[in-house]
This record gives C-alpha cells, structure tokens and sequence, in this order.
C-alpha cells in the first residue's frame, strides 16, 4: 500500500533502493520520504507505544520521519535526498 | 572596514535572500546557512531535481515573485559564502556552530541576521499521529518539491490563508479533495472585505479560492469543531461537530494546520529579549521596525520574528541589512528605508485582519479529550499533562517539561508548545503569555551521536 499519490514527475530517470529487503523504485528529485511512502504506509513506529508514523512536517521540524538505513544509520526521511543502493528499514525501531 | 563586517545570514527563504541582496550591494560578503538543498524557503521552495511543471504550476499567482527571488540568489551565489543543507545548531556570542555533511564547525561573525521562518502551528485531537495526517505546510511540500498528494481522498482542516491555498493548489494538481473544514464561523471571513482597499490583490484570490473549490463541487464546511480522524495503520475518516450534530466523512489523508509559528530558538540562543505577541499567541523576539533585536549586532526578519508572511519577509529581510549597514556605518538610502517600512506597516494592518478571519479555535483547549496524545514524540497524553497541572501547580512550560517530559522529545517542542501553553492557560484560567516559552537547548535539532564533539576547527 502507498500512502502518497505522485501526480508528477513521472518522467524523471527512476533510482534503485531497499526497503525491508525488497528492491523498489524512487525517482530522481525524491526525498527518502517520498521514495517510501509511494510504496508503503509507514516510515517506523513510535518509541514508546510502536505506534506507525509517516511523518508529519516534512520540513525538517517534527522529528517524525527519521528511518534507519541498514547500518544503523538513522536519516530523516523528509530531508534527504534518495540515492541509488540506498538500503531503508521501517520495521520496529523501540528504544531500549 | 569590510574586513571586519562578517554578517551570518541564517536562512535562504524570502526574508534570508532579500538581507543577503542588499549586503552584497553595498559591497560585503555576507555567510549564507540554510538548511535546505537549495534557496526559497519553505513557501518558494525548489525541487530536488528539475521537471515538467513550470514555475506558475507550482506557485501560483506568487510565480513572479518567486521566480525573481530565485533568480537573484543565483545572482549573487558568488558573491556570497552560501552553505546549504548546513544547520546552524548552536549561537555563542559571536560564532555559531554549525553542522555541515555530517562535521560540525564553527563560523564566526560580526552581525547576525536570523531568518529562520515559521512552521504549522498545531493542535493536536484523536488520531493526529496516524500515517496519513500531515501538516497542510506538509501537504504543500509534497505538491510543490515532490509532485505528491498527500491521499486520494485529501480532506483539508484548520484555520488560516493556507487552508484554502493548499486545497487549491491539490485540485488544480488534479488531486481529489474530499471536503474542506474550517473551524472559523463563515461570519468571519466577511471581516476580510476590511482588506479589500489596502491589499485588493490577497483578498480577491482568496475569495477566488473558496468560489472555484465550491464551483467544483467540493464541499467547504465552517465553524466545524474537529473531533476524531479514524483509523490505525492509516487514515480511514473523519469526524467533526458542525452546529452541534455529527459528521463523518470518508478519507484517506488529512491535511491541517492553524496558521503559523515562529522558529525562536536561535534567537533565544543569542540572548534576545523576548516579548509575547497577543496575535500571534505566542512569546517572539522583541525587535524594532528595522529587525533590530535586544542584542546589538543580532537582527531577525520574516516569519521568525513573529508571523506577517512572504511578502513582509521580502521587505524585513532587506530592512534588517540596511539596519546592519548602517550600525557598522555605511550610508544607507533613507527612501529606501521609507519606502520598506510603509510596506511593513501596510502588511502589519492587514495581518491584524487576517487574524480575525482566520481566528485561532480558542475552545479547543477546553474541549480536547484527556486521551489524546498531546506530545507526539514522548507519547504523553493531554490527561497527564493536565493532572500534572492540577496536581502538581504547573503553571509554566518548563515545568511541565521537566515534571511531564512534554515539550522533551526529538522535535524540543515545535509540534506540542503551543498546544500546551494553550491547555496551561485553560486548566488555571491564566493568560497565554503567563505559560511562558520552552528555553531553546543547543543542539536546537537532532545532530548525528558524537558530531558536537568533534572539534572546532573553522
């Protein structure tokens, strides 16, 4: 399931990720947000009751759309930029 | 005498270019920091990558204003020192520490300029934390930089100029919007015929707005009090109180904001003196007509000095430069100066209008419901703030920070303050301004575990 609906910019070059495993395609111009919201409903759970999030802002100022790449880096989604090979986990991210 | 005039400009919106312009063409080269990839601000916001849509399709009537601030940041670029998706996260004295592709460094200035913008003012009510509910700024950004709705049945709620822009700018995309709700009365937008004489062009495209929404059959509903939007994994619908009696409308997404709130924290950094701005309802930077604020040498423009919109960040950004210039003693064009401040003075006129035809839903903090998540970040409830309130006399929002963790979270309090100074004043009657304001904390965002200790080299 998607949660956002592209109504332009379907003609920019597409970009290869991961997420949770599966590759997916972004397209050129996309931030990581956008990259996973036109695939899935989610970008992780809430800290403490795992609630799902997708962010909120989308301008760098609610904290709600960090995403964890694979190496345990942690990126917010709204403001950076989707490159090539990027590998993006939404599962479970509770803190301990 | 330029050697040592090193201004720090935060910020590439409106107000951050318009101040950038004017030190260049007195002959300085101004610092440039913003967060973002490229110049415009939030409301002129660029895309990541070039394509089809043109500058009209994605701004509007604004198209000329903001292909013309574009096009003079990329003028002077090289006039300029510019750091883009760099994050200024701390101000001491005069140097600000500065995050930049993962480093921190440190910049030192001579004159600050603050032109940190705003963000959506909100309130929270049941189901605003799920998948599905953005921001209407949030909702614009989709549109505008990723040529996304945020739905396929896109409600829009709220209060304030952008609620009818955004929904008008998803129908022209040709995305589906399911209804409007404003939590105004209609009574109140007839209070905009007062602005008719002196900002024709605002009031015309407004009305222009709600006429062709209406003529395409879309629903707009007023003095509606949000109750619910429903769903768990996304959003399934919304319900809301409209003359007392229910109503429920199906929809995947909702859009929502009520107006604006002004980004303070560097500010409060640098030491300014604070004043409460009743229309606002919020504590801002005390500042001159000019920009100047309580510190000598630090002056702020736009949207974060207190909210007045793209138009007066225009005229503010380039007045707070010729402030500057004028206290490191250049001359300054004193027609110049006149010719800006009516503009600001026009503009403030109008915003005391505006605020009556898109007032705040000052019954919300009375009616919200004990469970409703009031802190998105730490989770805590309206309920466990209130008791906090009650039981412990909690009447200030650092307090309640402290003894509640409201306000503690990752977004250090963007989202929830203003909700929560809103229920303070409620639960013991006391005045707004009385709740205070949350004491900025450097890093005023999150920055990468370790980055804050990595030297200092400049």
């Amino acid at each position: 399931m998607a949660l956002l609906k592209r109504l332009a910019r379907h003609e920019l070059p597409p970009i290869s990720f991961t997420l949770n495993g599966t590759v997916c395609t972004g397209r050129v111009g996309d931030t990581v947000l956008t990259a996973i919201l036109t695939q899935a409903d989610q970008l992780r759970l809430s800290d403490f009751s795992g609630s799902p999030r997708a962010g909120f802002c989308q301008m760098g100022a609610c904290q709600d759309c960090w995403v964890m790449t694979s190496d345990g880096e942690r990126i917010r989604a709204c403001s950076t930029a989707l490159e090539p090979g990027m590998n993006l986990r939404t599962f479970a991210e509770q803190r301990s | 005498m330029s050697n040592a005039v090193r201004p720090l400009i935060v910020g590439a919106g409106p107000a951050g270019i318009r101040a950038a312009q004017a030190l260049v063409e007195a002959g300085l080269k101004p610092i440039v920091v913003d967060e973002a990839a490229s110049g415009g601000g939030q409301i002129y916001r660029q895309r990541l990558a070039p394509d089809k849509r043109t500058p009209r399709d994605l701004y509007g009537s604004e198209a000329s204003k903001a292909t013309a601030l574009h096009e003079t940041f990329a003028r002077i670029r090289d006039k300029i020192e510019y750091f883009p998706q760099t994050l200024v996260w701390n101000v001491r004295g005069t140097s600000a520490d500065v995050a930049i592709d993962g480093r921190t460094r440190r910049l030192d200035f001579s004159h600050l300029i603050l032109a940190t913008g705003a963000t959506d003012r909100i309130v929270p009510f049941h189901g605003w934390t799920i998948p599905g509910v953005f921001t209407l700024g949030g909702a614009q950004i989709a549109l505008k930089s990723q040529g996304c709705a945020i739905g396929e049945q896109v409600v829009f709620l709220g209060s304030g100029p952008l609620l009818y822009l955004v929904a008008w700018q998803y129908v022209k995309a040709g995305a589906r919007v399911a209804a409007v709700l404003d939590t105004a009365p209609f009574s109140a937008k007839l209070n905009l015929l007062r602005g008719l004489p002196s900002q024709p062009g605002v009031v015309l495209r407004g009305m222009r707005y709600v006429a062709e929404l209406m003529a395409r059959g879309i629903p707009v509903h007023f003095g509606v009090e949000p109750d619910r939007i429903e769903g768990e994994a996304r959003v399934e619908g919304i319900v809301w109180r409209e003359r007392g009696k229910e109503r429920r409308l199906a929809c995947d997404a909702v859009g929502y904001g009520f107006a604006l709130r002004s980004e303070t924290q560097l500010a409060d950094l640098a030491g300014c003196r604070f004043v409460f701005d009743e229309r606002d309802r919020a504590w801002r930077p005390e500042r001159d007509m000019a920009g100047r604020t309580s510190v000598s040498g630090v002056y702020i423009a736009g949207d974060g000095a207190g909210i007045a919109g793209a138009d007066a960040a225009e005229l503010a950004g380039e007045r707070a430069s010729l402030a500057l210039l004028e206290d490191a003693g250049y001359a300054v064009n004193r027609e110049r100066v006149a010719v800006l401040e009516r503009g600001l003075a026009g503009i403030q006129r109008f915003r005391d209008i505006l605020e009556i035809a898109f007032p705040f839903p000052d019954k919300w903090a009375a009616s919200v419901a004990d469970d409703v998540l009031l802190c998105r970040c730490e989770e805590i409830s309206v309920g466990q703030a209130r008791a906090a309130m009650r039981e412990q006399e909690v009447r200030e929002l650092n307090r309640l920070k402290a003894l509640t963790r409201v306000g503690m979270g990752r977004c250090q309090g963007r989202i929830c303050a203003c909700a929560a100074a809103e229920i303070l004043a409620d639960v013991h009657g006391q005045p707004l301004e009385a709740a205070g304001r949350l004491r900025a904390q450097p890093p005023i965002k999150p920055i990468p575990l370790g980055i804050a200790a990595d030297g200092e080299a400049a």
